[in-house]
């Protein structure tokens, strides 16, 4: 799929571009949903800090399966969950790579919280993207261990019921409790502000990394209109009216 | 020059000196020596040991490397490999190569540590989901543990392809003089242009096993299914012992191949006419020499430490030429040489 970029008329300086760091490809995210912001922020904070020639990116399952189509840098294609562990392998094989990972909640504390744990216990040197729609997306909609209590989805039908299914999972209050980790931090990008300070918060992330720091992890707390069954903009405002309560935004842990 | 050594240090020494300087592993017994010979020795080589925190993080691990370009490698025994199975599949989706060693004991379940070889199965018809083959080579004493330690970093590399050696508990922990491998050169391993080293002055590469598009990965995997292909016409290996005249051949591999070449000889000094045909590679199956020899063998011994797994691909191989009959233990009981021989002079009389 190839984008038509709009031609610049005289005297007109674009200042808002496509980051080198992604490729031509499209998006595959549904309209509204917060991936795309999230995907862009990523390579934005790659291109600001210059290292797009070495670094490794590991694509979850999910919906950013495709992320090795949407950058331009070299890619590992990993299971279920197992982002970290694949990320570990990578960066203790080439500690000259800028290894991240970029995990949905199903991904990252689901099938993949051991991995994810003991990445971050060891204080592993990578970068971890989790993006917290508290749902999983690509399959269609099914309760994550981060679904809200009381919020309906094709697996909790009438409501998540606690008794049965347990409690919304806060992994950065989690990971924010072991001495490995660096950085644990909880953004979202549902309005402008807060896109620049995940912005800020990611390459921080990365930063550390280059820094040798250590385990830097950016939670990103947002909207899947599709399965919430709204639009963006009320999708959006669910994210501040709803998720919020249970993910506090802010920095769980700053390690300097 | 020759040291006395346990195979699961022998196998661990070899891999060093394959060029592994990636190892990712879980604790698990029978293999437990693999594990601490490389905590010990390979940090010293400048390599990476690390203790994961289960054999599925393990073998991502060894993905991770693989993918960035290392040797890597890993060792459990059979519980642990069922949980490896899952990345398994990903490195051979993913054409990434990277040693398995399966120092096999019995199952199914936690089952217990002793020596079998259950597991045939699962190594040579694909443990984990989808259409694929490891190389699996069977080594029967310490020396060929090492040497086929060393041959399957090469395989491995060469074709893309993972390779798993299939060991068990016996061999494992047995000790025997062993001569060491010339450690390998770094300029001996073969380039890879498509590992992830940083997209700098190149385009990006991809380490994937992903295709949503059902034509296009079923090209990926016929071309895949080309260099197994090229594998089976390459690099069959195996043994033959005394088979030149003999009226059965024991068909064993591994611990239980060597143990039947003590029957052969045992059998041989009773008069009668006994070989042993002991294939190493089991995937690549040595389907063709079986062949050969069913047409002027008239009985094919098998004899495995499980329930008969092997005993199926000697029978595709033999296709009712000659007689395919089966004996196998179960449960880590390892049969000694008389009860195998006792079952020899079922089929043959001096």
């Amino acid at each position: 799929m190839s984008v038509v970029e709009a031609k610049v008329p005289a005297g007109f300086v674009p200042v808002y571009t496509r980051p080198k760091s992604l490729s031509e490809k499209r998006f595959t995210y549904c309209p509204g949903c917060h991936h795309g912001i999230i995907t862009r922020l990523v390579a934005e904070a790659i291109d600001e800090l210059g290292i797009q020639e070495r670094t490794v990116g590991i694509a979850p399952v999910g919906c950013a399966v495709f992320l090795y189509e949407f950058f331009r840098c070299d890619f590992a294609q990993a299971a279920h969950g197992r982002a970290c562990a694949v990320a570990t392998g990578i960066k203790r094989a080439n500690p000259d790579l800028i290894v991240f990972t970029y995990q949905g909640d199903g991904d990252l504390a689901a099938i993949g919280a051991a991995e994810t744990i003991h990445a971050a216990n060891r204080g592993e040197n990578i970068t971890v993207i989790f993006v917290n729609n508290q749902i999983y997306g690509m399959t269609g909609g099914e309760m994550a261990p981060t679904t809200l209590p009381g919020m309906r989805t094709v697996t909790t039908p009438e409501g998540r019921d606690v008794r049965i299914t347990g409690y919304p999972l806060r992994m950065s209050e989690m990971l924010a409790q072991l001495d490995g980790p660096a950085y644990i931090t909880r953004q979202a990008v549902f309005d402008v502000r807060h896109v620049q300070m995940a912005r800020k918060a990611i390459v921080k992330a990365f930063k550390n990394q280059i820094e040798g720091k250590g385990f830097s992890l950016v939670e990103i707390v947002a909207a899947c209109p599709t399965n919430l069954h709204i639009p963006p903009v009320e999708a959006s405002r669910w994210v501040t009216e709803q998720a919020l309560k249970y993910f506090p935004l802010g920095d769980l842990k700053v390690r300097d | 020059m020759k040291v006395l050594m346990r195979g699961n240090e022998a196998m661990a020494e070899a891999a060093i000196r394959a060029g592994c300087r990636c190892y990712f592993c879980y604790p698990i017994t029978p293999q437990g020596e693999l594990v601490e010979y490389m905590a010990r020795h390979l940090p010293r080589h400048g390599g990476v040991f690390l203790q994961a925190e289960s054999e599925v993080a393990a073998i991502n691990m060894v993905y991770g490397a693989a993918a960035a370009g290392a040797r890597t490698m890993t060792s459990s025994s059979s519980p642990g490999i069922s949980l490896k199975m899952e990345g398994i599949s990903y490195l051979a989706g993913a054409r990434l190569p990277a040693v398995i060693v399966n120092v096999m004991r019995a199952g199914p379940g936690l089952g217990n540590i002793a020596p079998a070889q259950g597991d045939y199965f699962q190594a040579t018809k694909g443990g984990g989901h989808g259409d694929y083959r490891l190389i699996v080579l069977a080594p029967s004493t310490v020396q060929e543990a090492a040497e086929l330690v060393m041959l399957a970093f090469d395989l491995s590399d060469r074709y893309r392809v993972p390779a798993m050696i299939l060991a068990d508990g016996m061999l494992g922990q047995m000790m025997e003089p062993v001569e060491l491998p010339e450690p390998i050169l770094p300029q001996m391993i073969p380039p890879k242009p498509w590992a992830l080293t940083g997209a700098k002055d190149r385009a990006p590469n991809v380490v994937s096993s992903f295709d949503l598009d059902p034509y296009r990965f079923r090209e990926i995997l016929r071309a895949l299914w080309e260099i197994y292909r090229e594998i089976e016409r390459n690099e069959v290996r195996w043994e033959e012992y005394e088979t030149g005249d003999a009226e059965l051949v024991l068909v064993a591999y591994g611990t239980m191949g060597r143990i039947c070449r003590t029957v052969v000889r045992q059998a041989r000094r009773e008069g009668l006419r006994v070989g042993l045909f002991r294939p190493i590679t089991l995937w690549p199956f040595p389907s063709e020499p079986l062949r050969e020899l069913s047409h002027r063998v008239p009985v094919l011994l098998t004899v495995e430490l499980s329930a008969g797994q092997m005993w199926e691909d000697v029978r595709l191989a033999v296709e009712g030429r000659a007689k395919t009959p089966f004996y196998g233990e179960l449960g880590g009981v390892v049969p000694t040489p008389d009860e195998i021989l006792s079952e020899v002079k079922r089929y043959v009389r001096g």
